[in-house]
């Protein structure tokens, strides 16, 4: 970790967004993570969507369990809502909180011990419930913490730092969450920033559940000849299946891409999704044809990137509860203790 | 881009962008952090060597390094550099020991014509080699304009005499009231080598109606402020014009608010901004109550039997023509008369070479200056070397100290038969500062305070007396304070493109937006796609060589705090904090004579 505060002074040129704030103002604390961290890199891209969709920070709340991911959200938002929560237990705290205010931003950021091993429960209710979150998996595939030992999506065959190698099937997060019927689906690799801050972006306005894995080579064990989580090991394998580009408001989508290459997404709260093709192919409203890709190419050794499913009509929990516009926790006591006459009205339409 | 060279010399060099605006390219980061440390008499002698009056010009330099200085492009002001040099010049030990001895003579002589800075300069690079210097000066004193021009109460003597005497004690031989009158008589006293450091000692005349009518009470300024400086002047009229918007013209003004002008005012040709006098300065004069009233000519004196009564003057406008040059035209508005009882010609100075003769083997140009080189400043005479004012024109002292150096290294090596030509390059060190993980050997955490006030004697007793000093310089907190906001510009961040693994750590780090990975791409285009805009052109792109994703590495020189932290959170090592000290030749450096590159 670095001693000093990260210096006040910014570049005197920056833009700023629609509210005035340049990317800086939606900084942390400085990172307590070893140097070169992909999770850094991760936080960067926390911070430069943010920016770029000129959001409020206090519009915010972020969410993490326990882990080096976990410590995260120190690192950005520093003037957004935070839980520091149980291992694993993210989720619900994240759900608990969207229930209760449904007009906040919800970034819940987990590690793959966090959402793969403790809380992976927590992880698979979350997701099939249709919370409206942002979850993300910063993805090394082993626990830094206690020093390196494989976590759960570390891949069958892949190597430790000592040399050993593992033998248990590893868990695709991506592969589950589609399966629980997750509305945005994405994987990414923090050392690709341009691709990971429009996927960051797209999944915030997105309404739904939103799952985006980001795989984070963690430089102290996991960056080494023989893991599948390293710098050198994802970009030779990294299986893009499409560039996107988040457009809000009502500009128009500039046309310099061939015909045919670029596929607009319109969703729920009117941004729009530009996506540009880069496989053919690739039709990112199949959720069953997403997993088979998936699949196929997973046993090819290939990572496959890119947003792998938007579906634009999503619906979340609160539209399956049916529950009011107004968040819970601005209902008066009127609204929220009627009387014993409508008590009494419950009861007789249960008889 | 091709991939920078971090090995020439002056890329660094740039990058130190104090260091590289001093004519004498003094280590300004390297003696501020000695003072950080209170290590003053180190911090004296780092300048000493350099710029050879640490005391003077931390009083009175027109600091080129402070509008270069890169924290005036992060922040609102520059780093007080030159309030600074007189803390180390303020608070040292006694330093004589640690100065050069004089040398065994090696029989060789050298006289030079003036005794202010550029000559002292050459005879302190060549006395301690064994040189016989003679200087050759018609003030009683050494120092030259820096005794007779510039005000007691900016400069006091004392200061001036130390500095003087630490190079006059190394044995150089002082002619005191001895003006040279025929270099034709110096050259038959068959002296080795003669250099000219007169200076440019006349002020120029304001030839407009009624000069000669009212001749008693105009003075030209240069004249009058070396006529204050020896006590010849003590009193001047209550209500004084100054004409003319330079530094003398700030210093005959607050000179003569101390003589018993009461109402002073400075009436300038040009606009406020455009005038040439340096902005504390002014901003020193407008604080002693002396208005400076701008786009003013003056067109003639008004007076009444040989007494001088005012100054008309016509009011003009600035126009641009289409090359963007600037033209003073007539405003329309009527002629505004100022009345006073004396008025201080300061409106520029010239050469004045009348005591060189026409067969001395000096060729002179058409605007009647010598032609001299400006690399070796060996005039047209192989024997005869021309430096500071008397070479090219009015300065500064700063320059007058770069050129002595360079005459006194050309002087030497014609001395000793070698090519004065071929000019040898710098010394350069570079070490990295690394300690331990995070830890370096210089304080990389950045200071966000404003730049300190120097403060000030209390206006009403300082107009009293005109030798009590002003300014009073920093105390050590002040001084600590500012010290601390230098950004340490000479530890460069040095970058190891095959350790690279292109983690992004640096760049999300920067907090200045500074590191880019890109594609590689000419100058232009590449600086259209860096992370931050690069609106300096003139601060230099560091570009990688290919990494492995077939990227280069771009960092913009420009605001880089040089706080280290690209480097604290590299995980390979890829960045360093490595110091770079250039040792810029002077007459006797070790390497005066292998021309050798750079480390």
């Amino acid at each position: 970790m670095t001693y000093i505060a990260k210096p006040k002074f910014h570049h005197p040129g920056l833009k700023k967004n629609e509210l005035g704030y340049t990317h800086r103002d939606y900084e942390g604390k400085i990172s307590t993570l070893c140097a070169g961290c992909g999770h850094d890199s991760i936080t960067a891209s926390i911070i430069e969507a943010c920016y770029e969709l000129s959001i409020e920070p206090h519009r915010v709340a972020k969410i993490s369990g326990i882990g080096c991911s976990s410590k995260t959200p120190d690192y950005f938002l520093g003037n957004s809502h935070g839980f520091n929560s149980v291992h694993g237990r993210m989720p619900s705290v994240l759900t608990g909180a969207n229930l209760a205010n449904r007009d906040l931003i919800y970034l819940g950021v987990s590690g793959d011990g966090d959402s793969a091993s403790i809380g992976f429960g927590q992880f698979a209710h979350s997701i099939r419930r249709a919370v409206n979150m942002t979850y993300i998996v910063e993805n090394n595939g082993v626990y830094g913490l206690t020093k390196g030992q494989f976590s759960a999506t570390a891949d069958r065959g892949s190597k430790s730092k000592k040399g050993v190698t593992n033998t248990d099937n590893a868990i695709d997060l991506v592969a589950i969450a589609l399966q629980l019927g997750a509305t945005f689906v994405a994987r990414s690799f923090s050392g690709d920033k341009t691709q990971l801050v429009p996927l960051i972006a797209a999944a915030i306005r997105h309404k739904g559940a939103s799952f985006i894995d980001v795989i984070s080579p963690c430089i102290a064990f996991n960056n080494h000849a023989g893991s599948t989580k390293s710098f050198d090991y994802v970009r030779e394998h990294n299986d893009a299946v499409n560039r996107l580009d988040v457009l809000v408001g009502r500009d128009p989508i500039s046309v310099d891409y061939a015909p045919g290459t670029v596929q607009v997404v319109e969703q729920h709260d009117g941004s729009r999704l530009a996506l540009r093709k880069l496989d053919a192919d690739y039709d990112p409203h199949d959720r069953l044809g997403a997993m088979t890709f998936l699949q196929r190419h997973a046993a090819k050794g290939q990572i496959v990137t890119g947003l792998l499913y938007v579906d634009p009509e999503a619906e979340d929990l609160h539209t399956h509860l049916d529950t009011v516009e107004t968040p819970l926790n601005t209902l008066d006591e009127q609204a929220l203790c009627p009387g014993s006459a409508v008590l009494d009205k419950i009861n007789a339409s249960l008889r | 881009m091709k991939p920078t060279d971090i090995s020439a010399p002056d890329y660094f060099h740039k990058v130190v962008d104090c260091q590289w605006a001093c004519p004498a390219h003094t280590p300004v980061p390297e003696y501020i952090r000695l003072i950080a440390e209170g290590r003053y008499s180190d911090a004296y002698m780092i300048n000493w060597k350099s710029n050879v009056f640490p005391g003077i010009l931390g009083r009175t330099c027109d600091r080129p390094c402070e509008p270069a200085c890169r924290r005036g492009r992060v922040e609102d002001n520059p780093v007080a550099i030159c309030r600074l040099k007189r803390v180390a010049a303020d608070f040292k030990d006694d330093i004589k020991h640690r100065l050069p001895k004089p040398g065994p003579k090696n029989g060789k002589r050298v006289a030079l014509v003036g005794g202010g800075p550029a000559s002292l300069a050459v005879a302190r690079d060549l006395a301690p080699l064994g040189y016989h210097c003679t200087v050759f000066d018609g003030d009683p004193k050494a120092g030259g304009m820096m005794r007779s021009q510039i005000p007691k109460f900016r400069l006091p003597d004392s200061v001036i005499d130390e500095e003087t005497d630490y190079i006059l004690n190394l044995g150089v031989e002082f002619k005191g009231g001895q003006r040279v009158d025929s270099l034709k008589q110096l050259l038959a006293e068959n002296y080795d080598a003669i250099f000219v450091g007169s200076g440019a000692p006349r002020g120029r005349e304001l030839d407009i109606p009624g000069r000669t009518e009212a001749t008693a009470n105009i003075h030209i300024g240069i004249e009058w402020l070396a006529n204050v400086s020896f006590g010849h002047v003590e009193k001047i009229g209550r209500r004084v014009i100054v004409l003319g918007g330079g530094n003398t013209a700030m210093d005959c003004c607050r000179t003569a608010r101390r003589l018993g002008g009461e109402s002073v005012k400075v009436v300038v040709r040009s606009g406020f901004e455009e005038m040439k006098a340096s902005p504390w300065e002014k901003e020193d004069a407008l604080h002693e109550d002396i208005p400076i009233l701008n786009y003013m000519v003056p067109v003639a004196f008004k007076h009444v039997a040989g007494k001088l009564i005012g100054v008309i003057f016509q009011k003009v406008k600035a126009e641009y023509d289409a090359k963007g040059r600037r033209n003073l035209v007539p405003s329309g508005e009527p002629d505004e008369t100022i009345p006073c009882d004396d008025v201080l010609v300061a409106v520029g100075q010239e050469n004045a070479f009348p005591w060189i003769e026409a067969d001395c083997g000096i060729e002179f140009d058409k605007w009647h200056m010598p032609k001299v080189d400006p690399k070796t400043f060996v005039s047209t005479n192989p024997k005869v070397f021309f430096g500071g004012d008397a070479a090219f024109g009015p300065k500064n002292i700063i320059w007058a100290v770069a050129h002595g150096h360079d005459a006194a290294l050309s002087i030497h090596k014609m001395l000793s038969g070698e090519d004065i030509n071929e000019r040898p390059l710098p010394e350069v060190h570079v070490s990295s500062q690394k300690m331990g993980i995070h830890e370096w050997s210089y304080d990389n955490d950045i200071s966000t305070d404003k730049r300190f006030k120097v403060p000030h004697r209390d206006k009403v007793i300082a107009l009293k007396d005109i030798r009590a000093e002003v300014e009073l310089g920093y105390d050590l907190k002040l001084a600590l304070g500012e010290a601390e906001r230098c950004l340490n510009c000479d530890v460069q961040t040095v970058f190891a493109a095959p350790l690279c693994i292109e983690c992004d750590a640096c760049v999300d780090i920067c907090p200045m937006d500074c590191i880019s990975f890109t594609e590689n791409g000419e100058e232009d285009d590449l600086r259209q796609r860096l992370k931050a805009p690069s609106p300096h052109h003139d601060q230099a792109l560091y570009v990688s060589g290919d990494l492995k994703t077939g990227r280069v590495m771009v960092k913009d020189e420009d605001v880089c705090l040089h706080c280290g932290l690209c480097a604290e959170r590299c995980p390979t090592g890829a960045w360093d904090m490595q110091k770079y000290l250039i040792d810029m030749v002077q007459a006797g450096s070790t390497c005066q004579s292998k021309a050798r590159s750079a480390a």
